[in-house]
């Protein structure tokens, strides 16, 4: 919690004032309950209010219902700032470009997966590396490279890896427009192009995970996404652009760093270093971030390739009859360049979304099976027709009071190798079975309420 | 032989860590060694390589910054940690380090992992003069 006075102003909707803190430029907005409020975190408040000081922010900085502290950024922070004379920090994004969730259905049930799941998930953990040290098992050229930081999945699809409506499940059909790989520095070329393919480490994953007896809420829903029963088997991935986005979050922020002095810029937090968007830096690291973005695409996209693989062989059928289809894919560390409408005028903004989704636009990914649902889903992670909010609700903790987007930073990363974590379904051999408290953005429900302004509409849960 | 230690309560779920020296070679040797047990258990790896890093930057904190974020950049490209460091450092403009490594690379069959560094942070980033020696808090996305 926080001493700073923060106001209610609406249903589950709390605004610090300029008034707050030297150099606000706006209020800075909190969605949350008053008991997620008040579990927040004295980080995410002083990290939300200097973000709203940083030059061209328009309306608001806000603070999503699972926010914690961050770097620059709280985790669960969306600013816009202005095309035209605003600024870009790669402390709005973060060092994982594009870190993102995945979420693949099988047709495979609980009862079908337990008497082969110790086999299941020697051969996961064997096919999607993970951990210090890690290579993929794609070797590129510098122009194969060149050409992923591109194109994105649409890679590849193009390479073999991958079915096409992969991509209509993907934001932004995975790919990202306004890359530069020219923006891009050798380091973390050679540091990030043996690395798509693998899985990376910290807080970053890949679950077995099951639907729950009690995890369908809108059976007709639930069923446009694939999700069909209880005891259905579904994979999730989390992760991003691994060692390609660290190292370009590192020489921009680093960049960003002596740069800010010669265009007039104090930030409150070093983290938060920036440029004016139009800017030859900000320019160039737009372009590289983008770059980055599309190569977790190809990161995830590959991953999806080595679980079908994997699951095919072992349960002995081909993949497209395991019904192995991504439900969704969407970011949560990017900057996009947008057109909205604020106080009656169009601006293009750069919106910056640090552990927090975009929903409900047209990139984001749409479920096909969707179609002719009268008040169905017709976006994975976006709104039902009727416009409310809608998604699918990932791996809630049982019997927990916790449920955070991620294990966010309240636990340690600094365990040994995690290797692969099953949500429901416990290993036999392996540490860290059980349970994981990763939780997608059921925090919303949690925090919001029932009838409140951000209730999202549950379909099934994981 | 310079200090260190983890602060759990500034980043319980990174690494955070204040480390101490009693001059700036001492500082920045400590800091390195540190890098690369965040990493790895520093005796499950090989001696079979050796390295010399040669850097600049405008002031020292910058030169910290780059020093153990060029550590990180090398486990990956390479896929080589470096348990034994002696670091020389001066300062003046620009600052000047000059290291010697020692270390090997990252046999996933015989090297003991922990933890997969991102990148060095600007995060309650410090480098101070203190009475007697240095003093640094850095803290490491993991």
């Amino acid at each position: 919690m926080t001493t700073m006075k923060t106001l209610p102003i609406g249903d589950c909707v709390w605004e610090i004032p300029p008034s707050e803190k030297p150099g606000m430029l706006v209020p800075a907005r909190i969605y949350a309950s008053e008991t997620l409020l008040a579990r927040m975190d004295e980080g995410v408040f002083e990290q939300v209010t200097n973000v709203a000081c940083l030059p061209g922010i328009v309306r608001a900085a806000l603070c999503m219902p699972d926010g914690h502290w961050g770097y620059g950024f709280p985790i669960g922070g969306v600013a816009a700032f202005r095309a035209d004379t605003g600024v870009i920090s790669p402390g709005g994004i973060g060092f994982d470009i594009n870190c993102g969730m995945r979420v693949l259905r099988t047709n495979l049930t609980e009862a079908e997966v337990r008497p082969k799941l110790t086999e299941l998930v020697d051969a996961l953990f064997d096919a999607v590396p993970s951990g210090v040290g890690s290579k993929g098992f794609v070797r590129l050229s510098s122009d194969q490279f060149v050409e992923v930081m591109c194109d994105g999945a649409r890679w590849c699809l193009q390479h073999g890896y991958g079915w096409p409506e992969d991509l209509d499940a993907t934001e932004g059909g995975g790919c990202l427009p306004g890359a530069d790989p020219g923006q891009v520095s050798e380091r973390a070329v050679s540091r990030g192009r043996d690395q798509l393919g693998t899985l990376g480490s910290g807080n970053h994953y890949l679950e077995v995970q099951v639907v729950p007896p009690d995890g369908i809420h809108d059976p007709r829903a639930a069923k446009a996404f694939g999700i069909e029963r209880p005891g259905q088997i579904l994979v999730m991935l989390h992760c991003g652009s691994r060692g390609f986005g660290h190292q370009i979050g590192t020489d921009y922020l680093r960049r960003f760093d002596q740069a800010m002095r010669g265009y007039g810029i104090t930030v409150r937090d070093r983290e938060l270093a920036c440029a004016p968007f139009r800017s030859p830096e900000g320019q160039a690291y737009f372009g590289a971030m983008t770059a980055a973005a599309n190569a977790a695409f190809a990161n995830r996209q590959l991953m999806t390739h080595r679980v079908r693989e994997v699951m095919g062989r072992v349960f002995g059928k081909d993949p497209r009859d395991l019904g192995l289809g991504v439900i969704y894919d969407v970011c949560h560390n990017t900057a996009k360049l947008e057109r909205h409408t604020v106080d009656g005028a169009s601006l293009e903004l750069v919106v910056h979304r640090k552990g927090a989704t975009r929903g409900g636009a047209h990139d984001v990914p749409r479920a096909g099976q969707a179609q002719g649902l009268g008040r169905g889903a017709d976006q994975a992670d976006g709104r039902t027709r009727d416009r409310r909010p809608c998604r699918v609700e990932i791996g809630r903790r049982r019997g927990g009071g916790l449920r955070l987007q991620g294990p966010g930073r309240g636990r340690g990363r600094r365990a040994p190798p995690r290797h692969l974590s099953q949500g429901c379904l416990a290993h036999p051999d392996r540490k860290h079975q059980g349970l994981r408290p990763i939780d997608g953005l059921s925090a919303i429900e949690d925090g919001v309420g029932a009838g409140g302004p951000l209730q999202a509409e549950t379909v099934a849960r994981i | 032989v310079g200090r260190h230690e983890f602060l759990e309560a500034v980043a319980v779920a990174d690494c955070a860590v204040e480390i101490e020296g009693d001059d700036l070679d001492d500082l920045f040797t400590t800091a390195a060694r540190v890098v690369a047990e965040v990493m790895v258990d520093p005796t499950t790896v090989r001696a079979t390589t050796e390295r010399r890093v040669e850097l600049t930057a405008p002031s020292l904190d910058l030169l910290l910054y780059d020093w153990l974020s060029e550590l990180i950049y090398v486990k990956d490209s390479e896929q080589l940690v470096f348990p034994v460091v002696e670091a020389r450092v001066s300062a003046g403009s620009p600052c000047r380090l000059s290291a010697r490594l020692v270390g090997g690379p990252i046999d996933r069959a015989t090297t003991a992992l922990r933890s997969d560094p991102k990148a060095v942070t600007f995060h309650q980033f410090v480098l101070e003069p203190r009475a007697h020696g240095w003093r640094a808090r850095v803290v490491i996305d993991i």
